[in-house]
């Protein structure tokens, strides 16, 4: 069970506001995306979930529990994979654990199993590619024992083709688990095609726009992408992030 | 096995070259002192000097040992002295702020000025001299160290932040580990001070040590023995840099350390 509650946060960075006003949740079990456009905030709005800086008005609560400046309430992942270079696969992944208990490697050794990383758990993370440190990073933060997931645009180094494929991964992990994941990024595609309901930001300060209901159904298929209904949801969702207010359309 | 096979051969190509210059640099000086006719007590030959290491072995063995002692505990105590300084004003951010100006501002005192005055204070005794061997050696440790810790990434404190990590967390898990190789950068250098620290002190005031064979050696004219003694030192500084060499390649993981494919 975890679900997030964002409660018209505002936060101001040397008086310039930066976020206003933002409020939305995150139910138990959903797969929510933050769309908006880079600079607008998204990773602003993760370090005050997380706690590592306080919001000027407004709280989180997590499962109905006041979170606002709390930290270590969630798990999260960085934008960049943040893996410690010194510390093996099999010891990066259970960092997260260690923290707050004692690691459990069989479960983590099963982990990297299903994230196509077995074989790997004694390397280091220099011998891994872009895309495996970003798996390595996000079985991080489902080790981690915080149930509620934040992911800050965990593929946007990655180029086109280990971009899908990891969309894709990602997508059989969390159909496994069906954790509660926020997922910021600035792509609507990959917006679209993960998740269940997109929330679009505006920038200077950020404002939710508006959230639209992803009607797919799961589980999703690469197919999905090149469909005629997807191309019409991009096409509006992209209309609503250039602020063309014409809204007779939905 | 291959594996071996090739670092074996980057190593032979590594120090070919600079081997066949030292042995065509002794080839010269050999020559050169014998038909020059060069006076023994201005410059010896090589085989001179070497003749002298091997027969005189039993007269200056004792002085080794000794200076090696010497240096090793000055460098313990150094070491851990410079650690615990570094830790304490990473820790403590306040006392940082007002000590470590003024511990840069020592560093501009030769450690040789102060030398006679610990002698006065503290005697002709072993004191002395691994006071002056501990102030050689803890500087460029604690600075290191205190530049290891703050130059700590700051996506991994972020992650750590964001994971709920502690204080003592974050020093164990991420700031020490990540300041590893600063800290070994830093033993490297004070492992060549402790021994340069320790012969300078013997020189002040000692009755064994290479220190004193030195100057025993000099007032009689005996440069060929300065000679050997300057070898010896050398030998010592290579082992020693190479025990923490050894060391950092134990401790050091991941990134950091030298790529071994
Ligand atoms: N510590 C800070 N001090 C001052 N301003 C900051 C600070 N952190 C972020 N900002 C400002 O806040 C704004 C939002 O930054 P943020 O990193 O949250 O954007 P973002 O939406 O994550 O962008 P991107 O998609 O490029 O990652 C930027 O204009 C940035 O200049
Ligand atoms: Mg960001």
């Amino acid at each position: 069970m975890s679900e997030l509650v964002v409660e018209k946060i505002s936060k101001l960075y040397q008086g310039e506001p930066i976020l206003s006003e933002v409020s939305f949740s995150v139910k138990d079990g959903e797969f929510v995306a933050l769309l908006g456009p880079s600079g607008s905030g998204k990773s602003t709005l993760f370090h005050l979930i997380g706690g590592i800086s306080k919001p000027e008005q407004g709280a989180f609560y997590l499962d109905g529990i006041n979170i606002t400046g709390q930290r270590g309430a969630i798990s999260y992942t960085p934008q960049s994979p943040s893996l410690f270079p010194w510390r093996t696969i099999i010891d990066n992944v259970v960092l997260g654990l260690e923290i707050h208990a004692k690691p459990d490697y069989d479960r983590a050794r099963t982990m990297l199993q299903k994230a196509g990383l077995s074989g790997y758990e004694e390397a280091y993370p220099h011998q891994l590619s872009g895309g495996m440190q970003q798996r390595v990073a996000f079985v991080r933060a489902l080790l981690s024992p915080q149930d509620f997931i934040c992911l800050d645009e965990p593929f946007s180094a990655l180029d086109e083709f280990t971009r899908l494929e990891m969309q894709k991964w990602l997508l059989t992990i969390w159909e496994e688990n069906r954790q509660s994941v926020l997922f910021v990024t600035h792509n609507i595609e990959e917006a679209l095609f993960l998740s269940d309901r997109v929330i679009v930001l505006s920038s200077k300060p950020a404002q939710i726009k508006k959230e639209f209901v992803v009607p797919f159904e799961r589980p999703r298929r690469e197919e999905l992408l090149l469909s005629e209904e997807f191309l019409k949801w991009k096409k509006a969702i992209y209309q609503e992030l250039q602020g063309n207010h014409d809204e007779r359309h939905h | 096995m291959r594996h071996r096979f090739s670092i074996m051969k980057r190593f032979t190509a590594k120090t070919v070259s600079p081997m066949l210059v030292l042995v065509l640099l002794l080839v010269i000086w050999e020559m050169s002192s014998r038909l020059l006719d060069i006076p023994a007590w201005l410059l010896p030959a090589p085989t001179v000097i070497v003749a002298e290491g091997i027969d005189g072995w039993g007269n200056y063995q004792h002085h080794l040992i000794s200076t090696t002692q010497l240096a090793f505990f000055g460098f313990l105590i150094g070491a851990t002295v410079g650690l615990v300084v570094a830790m304490t004003l990473h820790l403590l951010p306040a006392v940082k702020r007002a000590i470590y100006p003024l511990l840069i501002l020592s560093q501009n005192i030769p450690i040789i000025v102060l030398a006679p005055l610990l002698v006065i204070w503290f005697g002709f005794g072993v004191m002395p001299k691994l006071i002056v061997i501990t102030l050689v050696c803890f500087f460029p440790i604690a600075v290191s160290t205190i530049d290891g810790f703050r130059q700590t990434s700051y996506e991994l404190l972020h992650y750590m932040h964001m994971a709920g990590a502690s204080k003592q967390q974050i020093f164990t898990k991420l700031e020490l580990p990540h300041a590893l190789p600063s800290i070994f950068s830093g033993l490297k250098i004070a492992a060549t001070y402790s021994v340069m620290g320790a012969v300078i002190s013997e020189w002040l005031g000692a009755n064994q040590g290479i220190g004193v064979y030195m100057t025993l050696a000099q007032s009689s004219f005996r440069t060929d023995r300065v000679f050997v003694a300057i070898f010896f030192i050398m030998i010592l500084c290579m082992i020693f840099f190479g025990a923490i060499i050894g060391l950092e390649k134990v401790l050091i993981k991941g990134r950091g350390k030298e790529d071994e494919s």
